[in-house]
């Protein structure tokens, strides 16, 4: 088989178990650990947090910090274990400089650390307006000039080239911005394979690979519609061990919880898909369709067959703007008619705040166990004992959305009988940062490598 | 006696923005020549059509024994702005599964075997 590489992932958001990527170094086998901070709406957040925290350090995702912290021991014990991350968010120079710091302090001081930045757009969004780049809206055809005093966040996802370049460096730990996914895995192979940024079936395959570790347990066990054939309280988070050729054997560490099959592997593969037979990023262009699985062993599956087709002149930009203030509370209402019951409920609510002279823009009541999820898309069947009544509302207003949050409480004496639950305060009132979605230029955006 | 999407099949759904993707994914071979001709891009629109889809597309995978729906503009302005409590779509393929459908005459052939061992 020659030579392979073990790339394990073992975060698939900010917020995932804060023990997967301890466990996976632990017992994965890995030569890389990726993690994975970045959902569609993370740079905004992150963007919020460095705001409203005052310190302008703190646009990264702080958890990788404590994760490097207790990754120290094995870092130690396996020093050929190398990291790649996008736990930068949009200040990844301030993450990669903290993370030197908690290194320094753990005395593992020789290990490099490589960091990726040129994703971000937000301080460029005139030049490049005036430039002739237009930022379109993909999904409306709006031009970025409509929102552009509201933008909060503007990344475009990089691909695998930067990683490649701070790994070819002597990087022992990278740390991006804004990339795409899967490119946290394109990377390594690349690097490690010395492939070809032609060698567009091997630079599918590994794209593969990353999008199917890319969430975590979501290809081992997580969401899987067969979940009680297995125990999710010990899942183990996946390592796909790729070769040369690009064909690559997904897995699990061995006495994990969860499982690796053709139905998990399946799920996952068109997890957020659109056309699977023309998979973008900003590496290759891959082809879903042409994907075989086989069996290799127990919670084990070789996966082969990718096509690849050479990536568009493109980048995707994701960028963020201001867009009003929002707040969702609940109460618990009990039957007998819940449902109808929790509607009013929420049509009380709603009465009291217009007498208030209070009309949010946007309303929305559910009776939660009422059918009302999907909108009658999955029909209640009988009488349930209880359901939950939710109601959210949007406004350009903060103050009309802050009282709303008021008018809870209220109904616990003031509505009808069996209303209950008013155990967490009043909901929190958030501002709401709306996703642009739009295309530039490759060759408008500059990524770059540093070391720190 | 009526069978559901259940039966023969299993799925995941996910966001983009605004849109959201279905995946249905056939046990057996025998179950996804029933999706080929029972589960159109129309029947699943039109089976959503309280969430408001705009378009429905539906995308082939033979080789996972799978369709995968894109169904657009349906999350009431998806997970930044939907006042929905599923503001991703993460429920949908379950939603999708509960469909009823009349019993297939083979439906024997299209149950999943024990163990995901099918194939």
């Amino acid at each position: 088989m020659g030579k392979t590489v073990r790339i394990g992932n073992g975060c698939g958001f900010w917020g995932d178990n804060l023990d997967a990527p301890v466990e996976l170094a632990a017992h994965g086998g890995l030569d890389y650990l990726t993690l994975e901070y970045l959902a569609e709406l993370t740079m905004s957040i992150l963007a919020r947090q460095r705001q409203s925290s005052r310190d302008p350090r703190s646009g990264y995702a702080s958890d990788f910090l404590d994760v490097l912290e207790r990754l120290v021991p094995y870092l130690r014990e396996q020093p050929p274990l190398k990291i790649v991350t996008n736990a930068g968010g949009i200040d990844p120079v301030a993450c990669a400089e903290a993370a030197r710091q908690r290194l320094t302090a753990a005395s593992v001081p020789e290990r490099r650390i490589g960091v990726v930045t040129g994703d971000d757009l937000a301080s460029r969004l005139r030049e490049l307006l005036s430039a002739g780049h237009p930022l379109t809206n993909l999904d409306t055809g709006e031009p970025l000039e409509s929102v552009l005093d509201r933008v909060v966040s503007a990344n475009a996802y990089l691909g695998a080239g930067p990683i490649v370049e701070a790994l070819g460096q002597g990087a022992d730990i990278v740390i991006t911005g804004r990339v795409a996914d899967a490119s946290l895995t394109v990377g390594p192979a690349v690097h490690e394979f010395g492939w070809k940024w032609d060698d567009l079936d091997k630079l599918a395959q590994a794209t593969v690979a990353g999008h199917l570790i890319e969430c975590g347990a979501q290809v081992t066990g997580g969401l899987w519609c067969n979940w009680t054939d297995t125990d999710l309280s010990l899942v183990g988070y996946p390592v796909a061990m790729m070769t040369s050729r690009g064909a690559f054997v997904l897995s699990k560490p061995p006495g994990t919880g969860g499982a690796v099959n053709e139905e998990t592997i399946a799920e996952q593969l068109l997890y957020e898909v659109n056309d699977p037979a023309s998979y973008l990023t900003p590496d290759v262009v891959a082809d879903f369709t042409s994907v075989t699985l086989e069996h290799a062993a127990q919670d084990a599956l070789w996966v082969t067959g990718a096509r690849g087709k050479p990536a568009t002149d493109s980048y995707k930009v994701s960028i963020a703007y201001r867009d009003g203030f929002t707040s969702a509370g609940t109460l618990t209402i009990a039957g007998p008619d819940a449902a109808a019951k929790a509607r009013r409920c929420g049509e009380i609510l709603l009465a009291r705040l217009a007498r208030a002279g209070v009309t949010p823009a946007r309303h929305r009541i559910e009776a939660l166990g009422g059918g009302d999820l999907l909108d009658g898309v999955v029909p209640a069947v009988g009488d349930p004992p209880e359901v939950v009544m939710r109601v959210a509302v949007w406004d350009a207003e903060k103050r009309v959305v802050d009282r709303f949050s008021k008018e809870f409480a209220p109904l616990v004496t003031s509505g009808p009988p069996g209303v209950t639950g008013y155990t967490t305060g009043r909901p929190p009132v958030r501002e709401v940062f709306a996703y642009w979605p739009s295309l530039i230029d490759k060759r408008a955006v500059r990524p770059e490598v540093h070391f720190r | 006696m009526s069978a559901t999407l259940a039966d023969i099949a299993h799925g995941r759904s996910g966001d983009k923005g605004n849109h959201a993707n279905v995946a249905v994914i056939a046990y057996t071979a025998a179950g996804f020549d029933w999706l080929r001709d029972h589960l159109t891009a129309e029947r699943v629109a039109a089976y959503f059509a309280p969430l408001g889809p705009t378009r429905v597309l539906r995308y082939e995978a033979a080789n996972l024994r799978a369709f995968n729906f894109v169904l657009e503009n349906v999350l009431a302005g998806g997970a930044s702005r939907s006042l929905r409590t599923d503001t991703q779509g993460k429920t949908l393929a379950l939603a999708l599964l509960r469909m009823a459908i009349d019993t297939p005459p083979n439906i024997h052939a299209m149950r999943r075997t024990p163990r995901g061992a099918a194939s």
